[in-house]
Parts: structure tokens; sequence; C-alpha cells
């Protein structure tokens, strides 16, 4: 009797313990996200964070950046059909606004641009390279942003209702990359 | 042992009476209702058994005989097959075929496992689905994901001879079954997402010779149209009727695949299929020099070969220049019914751009098009005026076309969405009705075109859209239907909260069975929709519903594994933009119903 007290008491102070950690965890990555948020700097209407980081912009009536309306764009022409819609996964390949929560911004561009395979008994999945496909890299750090954003839960599914215009810059970006292949 | 209807033996005797060329190991097995040796059910695709021993009263008392397990979790399309005492159950990717005894419990006599590169896994659009095996002549033809064609020993596993269909490099792979007709096999191709140049071609069943090959799009010597006899809308095709379509060598990259079923028709020796959308998804950018739109032949048609030459003798494009990934390469099943007061050879089309066509599958004459789902916005119709310019096109309303919005630019509201009213998953016919059973989407769409530029072996879309529920319906994302063929109309629907992407089959028993997204499969009235027995199966349904029989009991069988098309948009859920931010959710994600995993079940009566 006494022994099971004891064992439920431990248990209840392991969970406190843990409970506690997963809190001050989240407290960490919310002070992480908004620290990024508020260091951000812009540039021609393209965002960065402190460490130079691309980063999305909403503003408070939910108007976001061109570049991470041009991100939804672009994911859900190329990678919507194994990713799924707005990044939330489908029966056979992971949501991304899942893996943008833990993964790197030069993690993300080098499985992008070289691809990734998973050959097991119970599953054979493969992130193609797309490393020379100009419709992705020539707009891969939109698709980061717009995927960040939806990560960090600050952009709801579907057509962001408002945007900010086409920067002149974008377009030049644009053409320079399309021309440069 | 089995009641025949006398209208169904009547429709039986007289539809393929002329056995003669055809192969007659499919004919005399797929005739006999206690086998199931082509996907299809039949050469007709008419996916209807004469299989009377379940039925209306009975269903109800249905219990599970037997299930297996594939081992492979991603989405598993098509159907068993029956051959004697064997069951073969094939498996999408890595595209495992298994010899089940039927006399044992299942017990598995061989198993085929080929190896493929895996790098053909993420160039298929939408999971790597395979709609299963054929069987002839004691032969499984198996076409793998990779586009190997391989003839395998139906009694041992082993294989016979191997042939490359196409290169998945470039983006070509393979999804479909094959057709085994005479001394042939007739293949297609997948990838008009990738800017592939779509085919069907046939090879020597004995030897895995090429025979011929027909592209959709090119010059007439390639894509087998004969100038003065290839008929279209009962007019001579004329000279280059692909090529003067297409912009300079847009055609090259066309998309225009073959992914779909084939129906044979052993009375005219004619074969029939359906080709896809034109690549890219971005009309705007498809457009012709002085910046109209551009047919782009022969993408989004109807098709009819001679099965020994591939030569076609007619065609009939649907969607001429697609605005909308309405792709055309639903079944054709074919039929006599009364059309309009006329007993008509015909053959009928549920297409993915809503409408549903009844043509002469002889002549190529269009005798039927409308809407088999209300819903349906972006045409006000066919033009059925002989005489007029416009005879046999759909009227584009100005509203839903993403070409007349233009690229950048957000086409709110289309009807169906990209995915079509009805995808590959196949209807059924029942004689004794006359009506056919069509599981369909009632999804809705936005979508907005953009440029795009081609890299070999990369993806090629051109557009992004959402998808929602048909606004001011049931709420629900698809229907079942009855639809009455000569006159154009539904007979009844049925909603169902998710798209129905399980093929239908129609008894002799009077009932209907389908399956649905969370895994049921539906046993309905064939008069009103009536349900009469469900019983929800370990994973989401996308294969089809098929029956036999062994030691004189009647079994029904269906795959499940939830996966392919539906398991993108519909795992995740649909949003819907008119609800407004924050109200995602409303339409609950498939993934809150049902998980992954192949599962064969098999019912029967106790």
């Amino acid at each position: 009797m006494g022994l099971l007290v004891k064992q439920i008491g431990f248990v209840l102070v392991l969970l406190a313990a843990l409970t506690a950690l997963a809190i001050s965890q989240t407290v960490a990555q919310t002070e992480k996200k908004e620290a990024a948020q508020t260091d951000k700097k812009e540039k021609d209407g393209k965002w960065e964070t402190a460490d130079g980081t691309p980063t999305y912009n909403i503003g408070s009536d939910g108007t976001v950046d061109w570049y991470t309306f041009s991100g939804f764009r672009r994911y859900h022409s190329e990678c919507h059909v194994c990713h799924g819609p707005d990044g939330e996964g489908s029966s056979y390949a992971p949501g991304l606004i899942q893996s943008l929560k833990t993964m790197s911004y030069a993690d993300f561009m080098a499985v992008v641009a070289s691809g990734r395979e998973v050959i097991r008994a119970d599953k054979q999945s493969k992130m193609p390279a797309l490393g020379d496909n100009p419709n992705v890299m020539c707009y891969i750090d939109d698709i980061y942003v717009y995927l960040k954003a939806r990560a960090d839960g600050v952009l709801p599914r579907g057509r962001p209702a408002k945007r900010i215009e086409k920067p002149a810059t974008a377009e030049q970006t644009e053409k320079a990359c399309f021309g440069a292949r | 042992m089995h009641r025949h209807t006398l209208p169904g033996v009547l429709l039986a005797l007289t539809a393929f009476a002329v056995p003669a060329q055809a192969n007659k190991d499919v004919l005399d097995r797929s005739a006999d209702p206690n086998q199931w040796v082509i996907q299809t059910g039949d050469y007709a695709n008419q996916r209807y058994s004469k299989l009377d021993q379940i039925n209306r009263d009975n269903v109800k008392n249905l219990k599970v005989a037997w299930t297996f397990s594939t081992g492979v979790l991603r989405g598993h399309e098509g159907a068993p097959l029956v051959v004697g005492d064997v069951m073969y159950v094939h498996t999408p990717f890595p595209n495992i075929v298994y010899a089940l005894d039927l006399k044992n419990d299942g017990k598995i006599l061989w198993k085929y496992e080929p190896k493929q590169d895996p790098s053909v896994i993420p160039v298929m659009c939408c999971d790597t689905v395979y709609r299963g095996v054929a069987h002839a002549d004691g032969t499984i033809y198996l076409h793998q994901a990779d586009t190997t064609l391989v003839a395998l020993d139906a009694a041992t596993g082993k294989e016979k001879w191997k042939v490359v269909n196409g290169d998945p490099k470039k983006g070509e792979t393979n999804t479909a079954t094959v057709l085994p007709v005479k001394d042939k096999v007739i293949v297609g191709i997948s990838g008009a997402e990738f800017g592939v140049r779509g085919s069907v071609t046939a090879y020597d069943a004995k030897t895995g010779k090429q025979v011929w090959r027909a592209y959709t799009l090119g010059p007439d010597n390639e894509t087998l149209f004969d100038p003065e006899k290839t008929m279209s809308l009962g007019k001579p095709v004329g000279k280059d009727s692909s090529l003067k379509t297409w912009t300079g060598d847009q055609w090259k990259i066309g998309g225009g695949s073959a992914w779909g079923w084939y129906s044979y028709d052993p009375e005219t020796n004619l074969f029939y299929y359906g080709t896809a959308n034109p690549s890219t998804w971005n009309p705007v950018q498809r457009a012709s020099a002085d910046g109209k739109p551009i047919d782009q032949k022969w993408t989004m048609s109807i098709i009819a070969r001679d099965a020994d030459t591939g030569v076609a003798r007619w065609a009939y494009q649907m969607t001429p220049f697609d605005e909308w990934d309405y792709d055309g390469i639903n079944e054709m099943i074919l039929a006599d019914i009364d059309v309009k007061g006329q007993k008509r050879k015909a053959l009928v089309h549920f297409d993915r751009n809503g409408l549903g066509y009844t043509l002469d599958r002889v002549t190529g004459e269009l005798l039927v098009a409308e809407k088999y789902d209300p819903a349906v916005n972006w045409t006000s119709g066919v033009v059925m005026d002989k005489n007029s310019p416009q005879y046999g096109r759909p009227q584009v309303v100005k509203q839903y076309s993403t070409f007349q919005t233009g690229q950048d630019k957000n086409t709110k509201g289309v009807c169906p969405a990209a995915l079509g009213t009805k995808d590959q998953q196949p209807a059924a016919f029942s004689p004794r009705t006359n009506l056919f059973y069509v599981p369909t989407n009632h999804v809705c769409m936005d979508y907005e075109p953009f440029r795009v530029s081609y890299t070999a072996g990369q993806p090629y879309v051109g557009a992004t859209l959402s998808m929602f529920p048909a606004p001011g319906s049931h709420g629900g994302m698809g229907n079942f239907i009855a639809w009455d063929a000569g006159q154009g109309k539904i007979a009844w629907s049925k909603p169902e909260q998710f798209s129905v992407w399980s093929g239908a089959l129609a008894t002799a028993g009077g009932v209907v069975f389908y399956g649905t997204l969370e895994g049921y499969i539906k046993a309905v009235d064939e008069k009103d929709g009536k349900d009469l027995f469900k019983f929800k199966t370990p994973s989401g349904i996308i294969g089809n519903v098929m029956t036999y029989t062994h030691g004189g009991k009647q079994y029904v069988a269906v795959l499940s594994g939830v996966g392919g098309w539906a398991g993108i948009g519909l795992a995740a859920g649909l949003t819907n933009p008119t609800d407004g931010l924050g109200a995602v959710g409303g339409y609950a994600g498939l993934r809150d119903y049902t998980a992954l995993g192949g599962t064969l079940t098999v019912f029967t009566l106790p």
C-alpha cells in the first residue's frame, strides 16, 4: 500500500516536471518566434530575421508580404500533390507545417535541392532533388517563408486574403533567375 | 444455379455475339460470372455480374469470410482477380502480386515483387497507385510504376518476358491496368503533370515485342490518325489534325497521357479510351500565337482505335483547350441501350468535366451530353445542332474561364474542381435497370494559373487551386448516383460525406455495391439507392468492388487502403473560403475517420 502511494507520488512529480518542461519549451519556442519576428528587417518588401534568414511579414489585418503570397502559389503548384494542401501533409508525404517547426532554413534548402530517401521494410519514400527546377528554386525563399508562417501558426489555411503588391525587385529577380537557367 | 433475368441474357447475347476475333480466353472467362479475369470485369467495362445468390433481401446478412493484408501502406486502387481457384491481388508501389489459393483459405501460392528504382515515387502525381493486373491465356500482365510491363506465368509467378514502355526520368510512369486483346497487350502511360507526350502502345502478348504505338499529339503518322478515314463528329479529321491545334513545338511536352481504363468491342474490333489534360495547367501559356484558345488535340478526347493497327477510327474532343485540368481518361462503358427512343450501340462516359456523354460507339456520333451533377457551372452545355459551327463543343461560361480571367488572377467558384465530377473510379451498368451507377465528387474550386518553365522529369503544373465542397448543397463532397444515359438524366442521387472514390459493382441480385473514403463498403438497392448493408473495413476504400464464386458460393471482395488523390486533399480536409477565416475544420478531414493500410476484405452469406 505504502509503496503504491510512493509510486503514485513519484509519477505525479515526474508528470509535473515533464509538464513544466513542456511549458518552458513552448514558452522558449514562442519567445524565439516572437524575437525573430520583432528583430526582423525589411528590404524592398522582402523580410529577414536578424541572422539573415528569410521570413514572412503579416500585418495586423492579415495582409501578407508578396513573398509569402508567392510561396502559397508556388507551393500549391510544385509541392502540393505530395505534401497536401496548405502544407498539411498527405497520406504518403509529411506535413511540412510540422517539419518546419524544427527544420532549419539551411536543412530545408538542402533537402529541397538534393532530395531525401527513406527505404525501410514498412516504408519507401523519396523526396526528389528539385535543385534544377526553376519553378521551385527561383521561388525557394518564397515557399520557405510561406511554410514557416504556416508552421508558426500565424497564417491560416487557404489563400491569403490580402497581400502587398509585387515589388519591382521581385520581378527583376524572377527574370534574372529564369534567364540564368 | 443462377437465375438470369431475361433482359440481361438478351443483352449479353446481342451485345457481343461475334467473339471469333477477340481474345477467346478473356471472352470466355469474363462471360463466366464465377470468375473476374480483367479489372473491368468484361471488355464492355459494365462491371455487372450475373451472380444473384446475394440479393436485395439477404444482402443485410453479409459477413466477412476472410481478410488479407497486402503489407503496403499506399493507396490501393483496382481490384483482385479470380481465375479458377486462384485469386490474384496486386499492390501499389512496389507493385507486389500475390497468387492466393482459394481452396486453402487464401494461402500464398506465389508472390512476385519487382525491384524498382524508388526515384519513380515522386514522379507519380498523387501517390503511387496501381489499378491492377490482367489475366489472359495463363499469363498475368503486370505494368509496374516504372513502366516495365511484365508477363508472369499465372501458375508459378515466373517471368515470361519484360519490356520497358517509358522513361521515369522524363516523368513517364504507369498507374493503369492493361488491355489484353487478341494476340496483343495494350498499355498506356501517365505523366501529364510532368509534360510527357502521351501514347498507347501494343505489345505482342507472347513475346513482348512492340507492335505499334499511337501518340495523343503530333504528326499524323505518329498519332495514327488517318486524315480521310478517321472521323470526328461525322467528318474526316483532315491533315495534321493534332499539329495545327498547337503553338510551335508545345505538343512535344503537351501531356495527353493515357492512364485510364480500356474497353473493347469484338464486333467492330475497336478499343476505346480517353486522353488526359494538356500540359501545363496554365492555359495562357498554351494559347495560340495571337493569344486565342486553341484546341490542343487530341488531349481530353475519347478515341476509338483498331486493335490490330492502332489506327484511329473516330475521336471526339470533350474539352478543347482545357482550362481546369478536366482530364478525359475516365472509362468508356459499352452498352446497347435506348437513346431518345432508338436502340443504339452506345458508349457512355462520365467525364471529369461534369458532363455525361452518350455516343454511338461505331461511328462516334454524339447523342447525349448532359451534366451529371447539377453543381457543374463552367459550361452552359454542349451545342447539339449539327449545322452550328460550334457543334459538339462545350460553351464556356466567361465567369469560370481561367483563361479569360487570366494568369496571376484567381478564378473563383468553378464547379467541378480539378479532380472532376468523377475521377478514374469506374461506374457500373445494369442491364436489369438500364441505369448507370456512378461514384462522384461534389467539389468545387478556385483556380489561379501562372507561368512555369519546363524541366524534364520535374512537375510542370502552373496553377494553384483550392477545393471545397459544392456550395449551396448538402455539404458533403460526394454523391452516388444512378444515371439514365439515354435521356441524360439523374434517376436518383445519394449524398455522401466524402467523394466516392471506389468503383461500383452492379449485380443480378438487384444490389449495387461501392466503397467510401471512410472505409465503408455499401450495398444499395438498384431501384432507389436505399442502404441495404454497410460494413466498415480497416481503411478508406479507393478500390473497386468485385464478385466471384468459389465452391458454389458467391463472394464480394474489395481492397481497402486510403491514398491516391483522395489521400492528398481529403486527408487534411478541405477548406471553404466562404466560411471566412477561422472556420477551417468545419469540414472534418478524412484523417479523423481512417488511417493507411492495404487490406482485402471478402464477404459472403453465412
